[in-house]
C-alpha cells in the first residue's frame, strides 16, 4: 500500500482531484464553483495524460523530446517520454478553455437575468414565476 | 490519392469554414445567415450523396469499401484518419439531409441572425466529423465541438431559462466526455494506440493487467456515452435542453446530436472493443442491456406524465435511445441492424416531430397537451402530418419505426433475452399511452374557437430593440411541405428493410458478434 502510494501517487492524486471535481459540481449550489469543479475534473486528467507519458528504467527517469535524452544503461537506446500524451493534453486544455468560456458566458446572462449566481435561490425564483 | 478520398475532409472542414462567413458578412449585410447556410448545406449534401454512391456501389468487407482520407497524408496507426464506411455514410446521409430541411423552417421561424447560422454550421461540421472520424482522441475534440454548438444554439432561446438549461447541459455535458477521455486514457496505457482501425487488432489479443485497463476503459467509455446518449438516470439535461431551446433549433438537437453520440457509441463498442470482447467480459452484455431497458420504461413512463409537448417528445428521446442501447447490448446481428435502423428512423421522426410543434406553435399557439384540443379542424395539414409520425413514432407498420423494433425485437428473440423482448412490448404500449393522448386532444376533443389560447409573439411585447431570435408569427408553405416531406418519408421507408439490412451487412459483419451469444 505504502509502495503504492510512493511510485503511483500521481495516479492517487488524480483520482482524489476527479472526486473532488465531481463533488463539487453535484455539491456546490453556486454556478461558478460548479464550473471551477468543472476544471478540476478535467484538470485531474491532463494530470493522468501526463503521468501516462512518464517512462522511467532502472529508476532513471527518461528525458523529454526537445532537451537530450538519457540513455538506457543496458541496452543504450534512447529513453524518451512519450510526446502523444504530452499533445492531446495540449488539444484538451484548449478545448477546455473554450468550453469554461462558453460557460461562464452562460452564467454571465444568468446573472443578467436572474441576478444571483445560486442553484438553491434560482430554483426558488423559478418556481415563483 | 484519389479525389474521392478528399470528400470526407472536405464535408468536415467546409462546414466549419463556412460558419465564419455568416459573422464576416454580418458586419457589411444583415440578413446573410440564411443563404450562405442553405448553399453551404446543399454542397455537402450533394457531396455525401455522392460519397454514399461511392461507398454503396462497390463490393468488399468493411474497410475495402470505406472511403478512407488519411490527415495530413499520415497513414494510420500514427496519422488521424477519415473513414467514410457503410455505417458511417449512412450517418453523414441522415444529418447533411436533416440539416439541410431544417433550413425550410428557420428561414421565417427563427431563430434569426447570422451568429445563429454560424452555430448552425459549426455544429453540422461537428457532427460530420464525430461521425467519419476513425481515431478516438479526435472523436473527443468533435465531441466537444459539437458540445460546444449545440449549448450556443440552445443559448440561443428568448427567455433566460435558455441559458439555465444550456449550462445545465454544458456542466453534464463536459463531465461525460471528460469520462470518456478516461476511457481514451486507460485505452492508450494499455495499447498504444488510438486509432480505432489499430485498436480493433489489438484488443482483442490483450491479457493479464492490459485486460484489465481495456475493461477499466470499456467502463469509463459507456458512462461517458450513457450521459451523452441521455440513458436515464443520467438524461436529466436533455429535456431541459430539448424543452428550452429555440423552436427553430430543438429538431436539429433532438434529431441528430443524440443519435451521432449514439452512432459514436456503436462505433467504440462494435469496431473499436468488438463483440468478442464485450461477450467475454463479465456482465457487461448485462449491464449494458439493463441500463437500456431501465431507461425504455423509465422514459416512457415520464413521457406519459408530461403536460408540455416538447418535454414529452423529450422523455420519448429517452425511451427511444433506451432500446437501441439495449439492442447494443443483445449483440446479436438483428439486434444491430435494427438498433442502426432505429438510430436513423428516430433521428428522422424526431426531426418531424419537433419541426410539427414549432410550426404548431407559431401558427396555433399551442404548446401543451390541452392547448392542442380541436388541432386537427383548424389546422389539418400539420395536424395530419404529426398523427402520421406518432402512429410511426409507436411502431405501427408499414414505417420506419416498425422496422426497427421488428429487427431489435427478432434480435431479443435470438438472443433468447426475454427481458428485452418484453421491455420492447411494454414500450410500444407506453409509447401508444402518451401518442394516444396527443391524438385524441387534435382529432377528437373540440377546441374553444373563440381565440387561439395565446396568441402568438404575446412573449415579445418588449418593445424596444428589435428581438432577433423571436420567431417569425407566419406559417410558410416550406415549413408545412418539410414537415408532410418527413412524414411521407418516414412512411416510404417503412418498406426498405430488406435495402438497410443488406447496406449494414457489411459493418455488422466486421463488427465480430457472435450469433452463439445467450445470457
Amino acid at each position: 500500500m505504502i509502495e503504492l502510494l510512493t511510485t503511483r501517487y500521481a495516479y492517487v492524486l488524480m483520482f482524489v482531484l476527479l472526486g473532488i471535481g465531481l463533488y463539487m459540481v453535484i455539491a456546490s449550489e453556486n454556478l461558478v464553483k460548479k464550473l471551477i469543479g468543472v476544471n478540476l475534473f478535467q484538470t485531474a486528467i491532463f494530470l493522468f495524460f501526463v503521468a501516462v507519458a512518464y517512462v522511467e528504467v532502472d529508476g532513471e527517469p527518461g528525458g523529454s523530446p526537445i532537451v537530450p535524452a538519457t540513455s538506457d544503461p543496458a541496452s543504450s537506446d534512447l529513453v524518451l517520454a512519450s510526446p502523444l500524451p504530452h499533445v492531446i493534453v495540449l488539444t484538451a486544455i484548449v478545448v477546455g478553455i473554450a468550453l469554461t468560456a462558453v460557460g461562464l458566458a452562460l452564467i454571465v446572462r444568468i446573472h443578467a437575468e436572474y441576478g444571483t449566481l445560486r442553484e438553491d435561490t434560482l430554483r426558488e425564483v423559478r418556481a415563483d414565476e | 490519392m484519389s479525389n474521392i478520398d478528399l470528400l470526407p475532409a472536405l464535408l468536415v472542414v467546409v462546414p466549419i469554414l463556412m460558419a465564419t462567413v455568416p459573422i464576416l458578412l454580418g458586419l457589411k449585410f444583415d440578413r446573410t445567415g440564411w443563404s450562405v447556410t442553405l448553399l453551404t448545406m446543399a454542397g455537402v449534401f450533394v457531396g455525401s450523396v455522392y460519397l454514399a454512391m461511392e461507398v454503396y456501389g462497390g463490393s468488399g468487407d468493411n474497410r475495402e469499401l470505406a472511403v478512407i482520407h488519411e490527415l495530413g497524408g499520415f497513414s494510420q496507426p500514427m496519422g488521424i484518419e477519415l473513414v467514410a464506411d457503410t455505417l458511417s455514410t449512412m450517418i453523414i446521409l441522415l444529418v447533411a439531409g436533416t440539416a439541410l430541411g431544417l433550413l425550410a423552417y428557420t428561414r421565417v421561424g427563427g431563430p434569426r441572425g447570422n451568429t445563429f447560422y454560424s452555430g448552425y454550421l459549426l455544429l453540422v461540421g461537428g457532427l460530420l466529423g464525430l461521425s467519419m472520424t476513425g481515431d478516438i482522441f479526435n472523436m473527443f475534440v468533435f465531441l466537444e465541438i459539437v458540445g460546444l454548438g449545440t449549448y450556443a444554439l440552445i443559448a440561443s432561446g428568448d427567455g433566460p431559462e435558455a441559458a439555465h438549461a444550456a449550462l445545465k447541459y454544458l456542466i453534464i455535458g463536459t463531465v461525460g466526455a471528460s469520462i470518456y477521455l478516461i476511457g481514451v486514457g486507460f485505452l492508450f496505457m494499455a495499447t498504444g494506440h488510438l486509432n480505432m482501425h489499430a485498436l480493433a487488432g489489438e484488443v482483442s489479443t490483450l491479457e493479464g493487467a492490459n485486460l484489465q485497463l481495456a475493461r477499466a476503459a470499456f467502463a469509463f467509455i459507456f458512462i461517458g456515452f450513457a450521459i451523452k446518449v441521455a440513458q436515464w438516470p443520467l438524461h436529466s439535461w436533455q429535456p431541459d435542453a430539448y424543452q428550452h431551446a429555440p423552436d427553430g433549433v430543438t429538431p436539429l438537437i433532438a434529431a441528430l446530436v443524440s443519435t451521432v453520440s449514439a452512432y459514436a457509441l456503436a462505433r467504440l463498442l462494435f469496431t473499436v472493443f468488438g463483440g468478442d470482447f464485450i461477450a467475454q467480459t463479465p456482465y457487461a452484455s448485462e449491464v449494458i442491456v439493463t441500463v437500456g431497458a431501465v431507461s425504455v420504461v423509465a422514459g416512457s413512463t415520464l413521457a406519459v406524465i408530461q403536460t408540455d409537448v416538447k418535454r414529452m417528445l423529450a422523455y420519448s428521446s429517452v425511451s427511444q435511445f433506451g432500446l437501441i442501447v439495449a439492442a447494443y447490448g443483445l449483440l446479436t446481428e438483428t439486434a444491430l441492424v435494427g438498433a442502426l435502423i432505429h438510430l436513423i428512423g428516430h433521428g428522422l421522426m424526431k426531426a418531424g416531430l419537433f419541426l410539427a410543434v414549432g410550426v404548431i406553435a407559431i401558427g396555433y399557439g399551442a404548446r401543451t397537451v390541452n392547448e392542442y384540443a380541436g388541432l386537427a379542424q383548424q389546422r389539418p395539414y400539420v395536424a395530419g402530418s404529426m398523427a402520421v409520425l406518432l402512429i410511426a413514432l409507436v411502431g405501427i407498420p408499414p414505417s420506419i419505426g416498425f422496422i426497427g423494433k421488428w429487427y431489435i425485437a427478432v434480435g431479443a428473440i435470438e438472443a433468447q433475452s426475454w427481458l428485452v423482448a418484453g421491455v420492447i412490448f411494454l414500450s410500444t404500449m407506453l409509447t401508444l399511452a402518451y401518442v394516444a393522448r396527443l391524438l385524441e386532444k387534435m382529432y377528437f376533443t373540440p377546441g374553444s374557437t373563440l381565440e387561439s389560447p395565446h396568441s402568438p409573439g404575446v412573449a415579445a411585447t418588449d418593445g424596444g430593440e428589435p428581438v432577433i431570435t423571436r420567431p417569425g408569427n407566419r406559417v410558410t408553405i416550406g415549413m408545412l411541405g418539410i414537415v408532410a416531406f418527413i412524414a411521407v418519408f418516414a412512411v416510404a421507408l417503412g418498406f426498405t428493410g430488406e435495402v438497410f439490412f443488406d447496406l449494414f451487412q457489411p459493418f455488422v459483419e466486421s463488427a465480430a458478434l457472435d450469433l452463439e451469444v445467450s445470457p
